[in-house]
């Protein structure tokens, strides 16, 4: 059979089976610096064992190799399947994926030796930088070449979310990573004080705005519906949500600054425009949630549809505590505390890794022509990790708001009540039961991937014929 | 206002974000319309197989509470800074609020320091109440370099020994705390021979009682008696008037291992203590200075 007539669906596998790698790699590293927080001598006093080396390894592995991996797979199989036609390229495809998997590796590397530009979530040195550009840039030649080639002419809303982060991230990369190079492993950001502050969390804030947010709603907006096997809820609400959550989280960063040396005006059109986000941000929730309307009962019996479906709420729930904690007078308590930990968490296990997860149970099996192994095991994995989640963002709300509160206290005399080292002592009951929250999480995916595993094994890769598209186009 | 280099921009920020707002409500208001799909006919896209949408009108509470939020932001906007340079009509800065939140917490906390700043520190350290305060002070102030215990780190002084670098009169401390200090040991490093550096450390150890190699020692005396004893004083004793620390003690602020001593010597030893008179005001170093007095007296 020709190529042409079939979809590609190696990379996608191979992307599919490092996202649930990456994953573990990535959530194994987070209990571990989770369990320093809670007993610092977890450090062993090695250098590239301490928590502020193997901090920044946890976020990128978590967010670029395992969310990213994700974003790689489900995107290369949405667009495929719903443009009908296989990828524009299976060699730059192949690129992505090596490329991609390089960066990894090197991450994995420079990180724990302390290499580092030492800008949150962009921590990478200029050269990995300069290969993460170009792995961007093939990424957006296949996704967008094979938009170009589709047989419908009508683009489906996933892509259209994949094609607004897509084009974002590789701006954002580009100018929060321009540097100057002193050496091959050290450069410095062209931007000074609160410019270079300010950059940084426009693209921090859209990072989380269109990496962990507008991805993941593409997936959502295709596995959700198949799942239940509904039509989605509301295209109109589905272009209004959309251009409005595009617009307007780009302008979001700032809330980042609060009470800093960013100047007044800034700070509040951050504010403001994070309170504006509130609305188009649910609009996801909402069609994703009411695209099953007419088919709830699935919820009782279907743990994978559950997934995606709480994977909403979580994310419904994130999105309205952002706008919150963007408000000047919750964020003079909120910031600095672990109550961001937290927030941060609910929307990274809760919404990103849940609906990754889910779709990988949808997805997997697919792509080897097998059923899952065990639909009892699924039902392990989401109870033991939906319950690692609460312990996670419980903990750490009652720790930030204690810290918050601690840290404004005052005596009669206008003195403060507590010193520092007194807010981080009470912070321990907290940080192990983050610590088992964490843990929890990972428990429940450790099970999905032997589940994975015992599908998966033996089994051959499947090739997918492209059928012709039905109805009026 | 100085965060702009032209006016220009006041006006692109302004703009930029009255058209965003207008075109978030209008795009809002043009979505909301009435709708001519049937509630349950599907807008007739097929993907892959059976991938349908549905054009159900927006939900009323969502459409409402987004134009909620974008009259919310527009009213913000006319009250708070945010067009540029634009003050707001409330005037409000993070600058003015937090000058007014000092001028509250003077006025109702000043006094209750004022009341000790006639009384002798002396005097002062024999006084529960200001010694409570002071410690109160100390935590808020102080723990961050010299420790929440005051037996300070490597580079940062203990406060409870009575070993002092610039002197532990009450007016010697009071001075410290309002003023600063600045060490200023210069680099050798440029200067001596490796040997001779060698030496001058075994001359350092043996004036703080360690047994050493003589040899070595009167060669590093030799060198010691041109270079160090401007400051350290002919007998090792350090001079307080500029903070030359004593070498005839078992004290080191920055290590007493060979290794360390040499690497003072070699590379000078710049500590900075930043003065407190502006950011704390007298009345509360006076009841600082007398809690510092009280931990060692």
């Amino acid at each position: 059979m020709a190529d042409s007539a079939t979809y590609n669906y190696k990379v996608v596998r191979q992307f599919a089976i490092m996202t649930i790698v990456w994953g573990i790699v990535g959530m194994l590293v987070g209990v571990l610096i989770a369990a320093q927080l809670a007993w610092p001598a977890l450090n062993f006093d090695i250098p590239w064992l301490t928590f502020g080396r193997l901090r920044p390894l946890h976020t990128n592995a978590v967010i670029f190799a395992f969310g990213g991996s994700a974003l790689f797979s489900t995107s290369y199989y949405i667009v495929q399947r719903t443009c009908h036609v296989r990828l524009c390229s299976d060699r730059v495809a192949a690129f992505t994926f090596w490329g991609w998997q390089t960066v990894i590796v090197l991450a994995a590397i420079t990180l724990p030796l302390g290499i580092t530009s030492s800008k949150e979530y962009a921590e990478l040195e200029w050269p990995i930088d300069i290969l993460i550009t170009i792995v961007w840039v093939a990424y957006a030649y296949v996704f967008f070449g094979t938009i170009v080639k589709r047989k419908i002419k009508h683009i489906y809303v996933a892509n259209w979310f994949f094609a607004a982060y897509i084009l974002t991230i590789a701006v954002l990369h580009i100018f929060n990573s321009l540097a100057v190079p002193v050496g091959f492993l050290k450069s410095y950001s062209i931007y000074a004080g609160v410019q270079d502050a300010m950059v940084q969390w426009w693209y921090g804030h859209n990072a989380v705005g269109f990496f962990l947010t507008s991805g993941f709603l593409g997936m959502m907006y295709y596995f959700v519906p198949k799942q239940a096997e509904r039509p989605v809820y509301s295209y109109r609400l589905s272009i209004v949500h959309f251009w409005a959550l595009t617009f307007t989280y780009i302008w979001a960063g700032p809330h980042h600054l609060h009470y800093t040396a960013l100047p007044d005006w800034a700070q509040s059109l951050g504010m403001v425009m994070s309170i504006i986000l509130l609305a188009p941000s649910w609009g996801g929730m909402i069609n994703g949630m009411m695209t099953l309307s007419g088919a709830w009962d699935k919820l009782r019996t279907d743990p994978v549809l559950r997934m995606l479906i709480v994977s909403l709420s979580f994310y419904g729930m994130s999105t309205f505590e952002g706008p919150m904690m963007a408000i000047k007078t919750v964020n003079a308590l909120s910031h600095y505390t672990d109550w961001t930990i937290g927030h941060v968490h609910s929307g990274a296990l809760g919404w990103v890794a849940f609906i990754s997860l889910g779709c990988m149970y949808y997805l997997i099996p697919r792509l080897y022509g097998r059923t899952i192994y065990s639909v009892k095991l699924i039902e392990v994995h989401f109870w033991v990790s939906t319950l690692g989640v609460v312990l996670y963002i419980v903990s750490m709300w009652v720790a930030g708001i204690m810290q918050g509160l601690m840290w404004r206290a005052v005596n009669d005399d206008g003195t403060l009540t507590y010193s520092f080292v007194e807010s981080v002592e009470a912070m321990h009951p907290f940080y192990i039961i983050r610590f088992l929250g964490g843990g929890l999480f990972l428990l429940g995916t450790l099970v999905m991937a032997y589940n994975i595993w015992k599908t998966v094994a033996g089994s051959k890769p499947v090739t997918a014929t492209i059928p012709e598209p039905v109805g009026a186009h | 206002m100085a965060d702009f280099t032209s006016g220009f921009w006041t006006w692109f920020i302004s703009l930029t974000t009255i058209a965003s707002i207008i075109f978030l409500f209008v795009f809002l208001l043009i979505c909301s319309k009435k709708n001519d799909v049937d509630e349950n006919e599907t807008m007739g896209h097929v993907w892959d197989g059976n991938l349908e949408e549905l054009n159900t009108p927006l939900p009323r509470w969502w459409f409402y509470s987004f134009i909620f939020t974008i009259f919310w932001g527009a009213a913000y906007l006319v009250f708070y800074p945010g067009l540029g340079s634009y003050p707001g009509i409330l005037g409000w800065s993070q600058a003015g609020q937090l000058e007014k939140e000092m001028q509250v917490a003077n006025e109702t906390y000043g006094p209750l320091f004022e009341k000790f700043k006639n009384t002798d520190i002396v005097e002062l350290a024999k006084d529960d109440a200001a010694l409570k305060v002071g410690e109160r002070l100390y935590a808020s102030y102080c723990t961050t370099c010299h420790g929440s215990d005051a037996r300070g780190a490597r580079g940062y002084p203990n406060l409870r020994d009575d070993d002092w670098l610039y002197g532990g009169e009450p007016e010697n401390i009071k001075t410290t705390i309002m003023e600063g200090r600045k060490a200023a040991m210069p680099p050798w490093g440029e200067v001596l021979s490796d040997d001779d550096l060698f030496n001058v450390v075994s001359y350092v150890e043996k004036l703080s009682g360690r047994v050493v190699d003589d040899l070595h020692a009167s060669s590093g005396k030799e060198i010691y008696t041109k270079m160090c004893v401007v400051c350290h004083g002919a007998e090792g004793k350090g001079n307080q008037m500029m903070g030359a620390a004593n070498l005839t003690d078992d004290v080191w602020l920055y290590g007493g291992s060979q290794k360390k001593i040499k690497e003072s010597i070699a590379l000078g030893r710049n500590g900075n203590m930043p003065p407190h008179k502006e950011f704390l005001g007298e009345a509360k170093v006076h009841i600082l200075s007398a809690y510092i007095y009280s931990l060692s007296n």
